[in-house]
């Protein structure tokens, strides 16, 4: 059951996701989303050589053992926070020494970092409390353990760190808006203007590796990387708004860590059984944040508002159903050019004749009927007048089109319909009116039929 | 505020490029650049692809490190008068999907004078909404800028250049892709510049509209082959020793060169 416990947890993880978010927001936008995760790979080295450094110093006696106790969070943080930046620095050396891709360039030079990182931390593990473990996967559940007292609440001292994390970052972030914004997006002008990009960036980098690795211990180094970045991911795609990016990056990353501490405690408990391992009753916190995180993505992926796939579908939709809806108002009307006013009624006949499904066409002939474009006779379909109007500048589209493209790009007479069929649909009145001052006012397009005037209805 | 603390130099031409190389990680190589702006008048770069009419712009705003050569700019070097300097990249150079309104992209044309840590109060959006304005984009100032077509993002970059301020503007292929009702909002633009007294730099593709749009012309491939007026300069003869072909001796050595100043850094 949720204890005050859980809602510890599950806060210290809300505010080291979000502290991870601001800068991820950043890196997102400047394409360094694999830069962030390089970073916190970069960090274990130099976590496990200041941690050795600091304990030299105990052991050559220049650090008490109080000092060491006090200033060791420090050291590591520095060793950190130089290899972090360290890897960036070196990476844009590789690339430009060497010639290759920033990403190539980069991905040697932190997979380089991580595996001396790890072999450094086997060889002296067993002789330390550095444990591999944690420093990949994290201890939130225990680090809250560990409390100090504030005011009438006793509150996990990791909270409070991360707290502070997040309000530097809050601050720096407010102080540098626009440096940071106009370096991610246009360089050469912030060059020129004399605010220096690479200075910006070194922010970005120094902040991204402060922030990776003071979080570390709670969540663990991965779970830092999908926090730095897909929070931000899913916020970029509901908004358009930098400063409502941040905003709701923060909070979905958040959002993902209160989600992913519930989760983790309900869910195994429910599913576990069912597949038969009963004995499993939950699961790591952090890593359970990741998946709500990113199935928070896979949400904004499906019902983001402009990007989402179910606009999508639903604008395709729409589309499709206007393209129907024309081409069926434009076959009325050649029927009529032809003496045929009034049209069979049932869409089996009409689909036979002009090729589309039969769904469709219902569908097109439920719109026409709903904007006054046809009405429904006992003998059939008939064009109102609002219906010829609009008929008349589709057919004028379609035929004006036909003619330019004979005249002017000697496209085949066979070929000409195919593509006014689709074209038709996008061509405004402006752009007609063009064509036509153009091809100076064609009396009949290609095939022989007579190109419509306009029709204004008045 | 831009009459720089009376150096004296107000006589000065706004862009003195003398014996000018750069040879820099591949980008196109220029050779011994040597040229003066004359005043209040609007001057088209005009050369063929790779002849490094971009790479001109950017050294003339310390972009790219030199080789050899001075720039003076209104008789003292670009970084003491980056206020006095517009500039507009081109519209491909920048991620036109980043989370920005019109009127955002403008502002930042006055983060310079707003000044380091501060916000873009209402003060400052006014006058980014004014230029906008002054662009025919007032209308379009909280569109994202992803969702304004080509000929309004350019125009977007002018508004932005317009609210610097700026003497002498640098503008990098500013009639590239758009619309033929941009492409004279535009002109007419920088015709008002001109009338203003700012001297204006283009990079310029269309022969065809040079003579009608620019007063002077500056003939590159790779080194300068004519720059004056356009009536003396742009001629068949010029425009032939322009555009016959890259020498390919320059290209090489260039080349090799551009190799040791990486090495050098």
């Amino acid at each position: 059951m949720w204890e005050s416990l859980d809602s510890w947890i599950a806060a210290t993880g809300a505010v080291a996701a979000s502290a991870c978010a601001l800068p991820g927001c950043f890196l997102l936008l400047r394409r360094q989303s694999l830069t962030g995760d390089a970073i916190s790979h970069a960090a274990l080295p130099g976590i496990v050589l200041a941690f050795l450094a600091a304990q030299m110093a105990r052991q050559a006696g220049w650090l008490s053992d109080a000092g060491y106790e006090a200033s060791r969070q420090l050291f590591l943080l520095a060793g950190a926070v130089v290899l972090g930046v360290g890897c960036a620095v070196g990476s844009e050396w590789v690339q430009r020494r060497g010639g290759v891709e920033p990403s190539a360039a980069l991905g040697v030079v932190f997979i380089t970092l991580f595996a001396v990182g790890l072999v450094l931390l086997r060889l002296i593990a067993d002789q330390v409390d550095l444990d591999p473990d944690c420093v990949l996967y994290g201890t939130l559940e225990n680090s809250v353990l560990d409390t100090v007292p504030l005011g009438s609440l006793v509150v996990p001292r990791a909270l409070l760190r991360h707290l502070a994390l997040f309000l530097l970052n809050l601050v720096l972030i407010g102080l540098f808006f626009k440096e940071l914004r106009i370096a991610s997006f246009d360089p050469g002008l912030a060059n020129a203007m004399g605010i220096p990009a690479w200075l910006m960036h070194y922010l970005l980098m120094t902040m991204t590796a402060f922030t990776a690795v003071s979080v570390f211990e709670s969540v663990g180094s991965i779970l830092v990387i999908a926090m730095l970045i897909v929070p931000a991911a899913t916020a970029y795609l509901l908004t358009d708004r930098l400063v409502v990016m941040l905003v709701l990056a923060a909070l979905l990353a958040a959002a993902s860590a209160w989600l992913g501490h519930a989760a983790a405690l309900f869910v195994p408990r429910l599913v576990f059984p069912w597949l038969g391992y009963p004995q499993v009753t939950d699961a790591s916190t952090s890593g359970m944040m990741a998946v709500v995180a990113g199935a928070l993505l896979v949400a904004a992926l499906l019902a983001g508002p402009r990007y989402g796939w179910v606009a999508q579908f639903l604008r395709r939709r729409r589309l499709a159903t206007r393209i129907a809806t024309e081409d069926l108002l434009a076959w009325l009307y050649r029927n009529a050019e032809r003496g045929q006013a009034l049209l069979p009624l049932e869409s089996g006949r009409i689909s036979q004749v002009t090729g589309m499904s039969r769904t469709r066409v219902r569908r097109a002939v439920g719109q026409l009927v709903r904007r006054r474009w046809i009405e429904r006779t006992p003998d059939g379909l008939r064009l109102t007048a609002a219906g010829h109007t609009a008929a008349v500048n589709l057919v004028r589209a379609h035929r004006l089109w036909e003619s330019f493209l004979a005249e002017r790009l000697d496209v085949p007479a066979a070929r000409l319909h195919e593509s006014a069929e689709r074209i038709e649909h996008y061509l405004d009145s402006q752009m007609l009116d063009e064509l036509e001052a153009e091809l100076q006012l064609p009396e009949r397009d290609p095939h022989g039929s007579l190109i419509p005037r306009q029709a204004r209805d008045e | 505020m831009n009459a720089e603390n009376g150096s004296g130099k107000e006589s000065a031409s706004p862009l003195v490029i003398r014996d000018l190389t750069v040879a820099y990680h591949r980008k196109p190589v220029i050779w011994d650049i040597d040229y003066e702006a004359p005043a209040g008048r609007l001057i088209a770069i005009v050369g063929p692809n790779g002849a490094g009419k971009s790479t001109l712009l950017a050294a003339c705003l310390d972009l790219v490190p030199r080789v050899s050569g001075e720039i003076l700019v209104f008789g003292q070097p670009f970084r003491r008068q980056r206020g006095r300097v517009g500039y507009v990249p081109q519209r491909e150079s920048v991620d036109w999907d980043f989370p920005v309104s019109a009127l955002d992209v403008v502002a930042m044309g006055l983060y310079r004078r707003i000044g380091w840590c501060r916000p873009v109060t209402a003060r400052y959006r006014k006058l980014a909404l004014e230029a906008l304005d002054r662009v025919g984009m007032a209308h379009l100032a909280h569109r994202q800028i992803r969702q304004l077509s080509g000929g309004q993002q350019q125009r977007v970059f002018l508004a932005r250049a317009l609210v610097q301020e700026a003497d002498l503007y640098l503008m990098d292929e500013p009639f590239a892709g758009v619309d033929a009702a941009t492409e004279r909002a535009i002109v007419e633009l920088l015709r008002n510049m001109r009338a203003a007294g700012k001297t204006v730099l283009a990079v310029h593709h269309d022969l065809q509209t040079v003579a009608e749009y620019f007063d002077d012309v500056v003939l590159l491939n790779m080194r300068l082959i004519a720059a004056g007026p356009v009536e003396q300069v742009f001629t068949i003869d010029n425009l032939r020793r322009t555009y016959g072909g890259k020498l390919a001796l320059l290209d090489r050595v260039g080349h090799r060169m551009s190799m040791d100043v990486q090495l050098e850094r």
